[in-house]
């Protein structure tokens, strides 16, 4: 990525003895970034400025891995807002009478035990794992940063109680909460299912956001502002935020997937979602005495699944790779 | 020459009449607790990076402050931008206590005081652009120029040698020098009175330094701003600067102007500090000069040595420097102005010496028995 960091301008040029008579050559070396328009200093041809949002957008572009995962992933968003377009009938309406029949035309994936359309549940399923997976992340970035962040900024002792506090949630383990405090609840949507991922996950992005935050604060660019009288606010919102989210943004993308796996686990637990609601795990759950006779029932909902996790990743791993400066 | 004298309080301002002073540290002390113990912690030492500066720096005057790493210059530059909150001591700015002062208080004060930092990566945010930088000082004290701020800013990039045009472009795009030079311009934008520069050039490449330093020169000498100007480089500082003071360990040593501290050195740490430059002239009638080797390391300023700091590593040291620690006095046969803190101070002068002196014994020894051999 040598082009991240040319600039271009040949400093080296001067005789380093000669500690008069040095500031002309401070024209000359204006002069010179001057003749090299785009070049090594690069700003686009329409005089664009870059920054290293729109480097990173250049460097994904690029990235098979995230052209891959980014279709994955659209097609799924897509396929959760109109399932219909795709899959006709009901993913509700079943037919006893067809129970664990394979492939036919109408039904490109078989049926379930329950004589369930496999194809039309499979589909229907995608809106319950990309709504918890979308909503979890974004409870679970949100307050984690926020509560992460500030402990980082001001430290002391509200930072110590917090850092206590993550700890505690990081004891608890997460299968064993989820079947504990879900197995309290009756509502069957998908709110407390969200609300149990949001409670147990935050820990992870306040640690990421409160090391990110420490990182960042301790720059001279921070120093800098705070010596010209900038208030905290301004110090948080314009140089420590935009400084220290790329790590957030990269354990939230990836987190993603491992809510939506973590859903299928707890609805196949029988304490996350509930029948008649449709979701992946659900779908595992009820074909999974039936793996003998009729794998597809199993086997479809099972592969979404890991297609949709693995996506996920991916894309958390290619947004990484194009964020960290590390590898600049 | 001005003769800004950094006296001990009860020795009074003596006999020559101080041009006006601009920034006045008295005793300026910062000391950073270590906390330790289990379960509950506690204070168990402190850091004694700063222990009693005095310090003058007048309108218009460049004051040199050099000393080794990890002797406390730059924590008095943080303490002075108030960047950091002293343990005790006085900071004054034309005329006004600023020691303590809050955000609030600092604020008519902040557009005066500015300071360059030693990196030039780190000290410029990498997610603005240089335009962003350089404007934020007006934002921050809701200064607007006449014409604007961006015209302002692209009067600024012009002073310090940049293209105007670089205005919406990122540090990124720039290499060290050039970054130091937007690190100036942002800190010449509201027309301060003092800059704190912490090593401003250090992290430069040498050929760079040069023309880092000119700018420099040449922006204090055009806008008569007094700069505070932090160092480890002897020749540097000698090229910049019309005032030095040399720090040890927390303290500074001795103080003078230009010439007392290049030609007529008093104290043995001076000396050896000086000889230490490396010289480039090749005169064949001149004698090479005396070369001092100090051994090991600064001592640790959690426990700094009794009576005078630089005992362990002094040749001259004898029992009174444990015991009593020196005042920083003008001391018989220095020039006004020119103050030394040393029982046994060297004589004034650069000249050769007999022999080299050489601090470490396993050192000696080794080019002892090299000689024999």
């Amino acid at each position: 990525m040598s082009d991240h960091q040319g600039t271009g301008a040949p400093e080296g040029v001067i005789a380093p003895t000669g500690m008069g008579g040095a500031m002309d050559l401070a024209a000359s070396e204006a002069e010179t970034l001057e003749k090299t328009p785009g070049g090594p200093l690069g700003t686009g041809p329409a005089g664009k400025p870059r920054s290293l949002w729109s480097d990173a957008w250049r460097d994904l572009r690029r990235n098979p891995v995230f052209i891959i995962s980014a279709l994955v992933i659209l097609f799924l968003v897509f396929i959760s807002l109109w399932p219909s377009a795709i899959a006709s009938g009901s993913p509700l309406k079943c037919n006893l009478s067809k129970a664990q029949e394979g492939s036919q035309p109408g039904a490109p994936f078989g049926y379930d035990g329950q004589g369930c359309n496999v194809y039309t549940r499979t589909v229907y399923g995608a809106r319950t794992s990309v709504t918890v997976g979308v909503l979890a992340t974004l409870g679970v970035a949100i307050l984690g940063s926020i509560l992460g962040g500030f402990a980082g900024f001001f430290g002391g002792f509200w930072d110590s109680i917090l850092s206590r506090i993550t700890d505690v949630f990081f004891a608890i383990p997460v299968v064993l909460g989820g079947l504990v405090l879900l197995s309290v609840v009756t509502s069957n949507t998908v709110w407390p299912v969200i609300g149990f991922m949001v409670l147990l996950g935050w820990p992870q992005i306040s640690r990421i956001a409160r090391g990110s935050v420490i990182t960042a604060k301790q720059n001279d660019y921070v120093q800098a502002a705070r010596a010209l009288g900038a208030s905290n606010s301004r110090l948080l919102l314009r140089h420590i935020a935009p400084n220290a989210v790329a790590p957030v943004i990269v354990v939230a993308t990836i987190a993603l997937g491992t809510y939506i796996s973590l859903e299928a686990t707890l609805s196949y637990l029988g304490v996350g979602l509930k029948p008649p609601s449709v979701s992946w795990g659900i779908d595992i759950s009820a074909a999974s005495p039936y793996i003998r006779n009729a794998p597809h029932a199993l086997l479809w909902p099972s592969g979404a699944l890991a297609v949709t996790v693995l996506a996920f990743i991916m894309l958390g791993d290619a947004v990484r790779d194009a964020l960290d400066p590390k590898l600049r | 020459m001005s003769d800004n004298l950094t006296l001990p309080a009860q020795q009074g301002p003596a006999d020559v009449t101080p041009a006006e002073p601009l920034l006045e540290v008295q005793g300026l002390t910062m000391h950073f607790p270590i906390y330790g113990g289990f379960p509950i912690k506690r204070k168990v030492g402190a850091v004694q990076a700063v222990d009693g500066v005095d310090l003058t720096v007048g309108v218009g005057e460049s004051v040199g402050l050099v000393g080794e790493s990890g002797c406390g210059k730059s924590t008095t530059g943080r303490l002075i931008t108030r960047l950091l909150e002293p343990s005790a001591g006085k900071i004054t700015y034309a005329g006004r206590d600023i020691t303590h002062a809050s955000r609030r208080e600092m604020a008519p004060v902040r557009s005066e005081i500015q300071m360059i930092f030693q990196d030039p990566y780190s000290s410029l945010n990498p997610r603005q652009t240089v335009g962003t930088i350089i404007k934020s000082p007006m934002e921050v004290n809701g200064i607007e120029p006449e014409g604007g701020r961006e015209k302002r800013v692209r009067e600024l990039l012009e002073l310090v040698g940049l293209n105007p045009e670089h205005y919406n472009r990122f540090p990124h795009e720039f290499s060290g020098g050039q970054r130091q030079r937007i690190g100036v311009a942002r800190a010449l934008a509201l027309n301060p009175k003092l800059i704190v520069a912490d090593e401003p050039v250090s992290a430069l490449d040498v050929s760079i330094q040069a023309q880092v330093v000119n700018l420099l020169k040449k922006v204090q000498e055009e806008l008569g701003i007094a700069f505070l100007f932090i160092a480890h480089d002897l020749a540097v500082v000698r090229h910049f600067s019309q005032r030095v003071a040399v720090m040890y360990l927390g303290k500074v040593v001795e103080v003078g102007d230009r010439d007392a501290i290049y030609n007529r050195p008093r104290h043995p740490y001076t000396h050896a500090l000086l000889s230490a430059v490396p010289e480039v002239e090749m005169d064949d009638d001149a004698e090479p000069r005396e070369r001092i080797r100090l051994s090991g390391d600064v001592p640790s300023p959690i426990h700094p040595p009794s009576g005078c700091r630089f005992r362990t590593r002094c040749w001259k040291a004898q029992d009174k420097c444990a015991t009593e620690e020196p005042p920083l006095l003008q001391i018989s046969g220095n020039r006004a102005g020119h103050l030394t803190a040393c029982h046994f101070p060297e004589e004034p002068t650069t000249e050769a010496r007999d022999e080299d002196v050489i601090l470490d014994p396993a050192l000696q020894a080794l080019e002892g028995s090299a000689d024999q051999g």
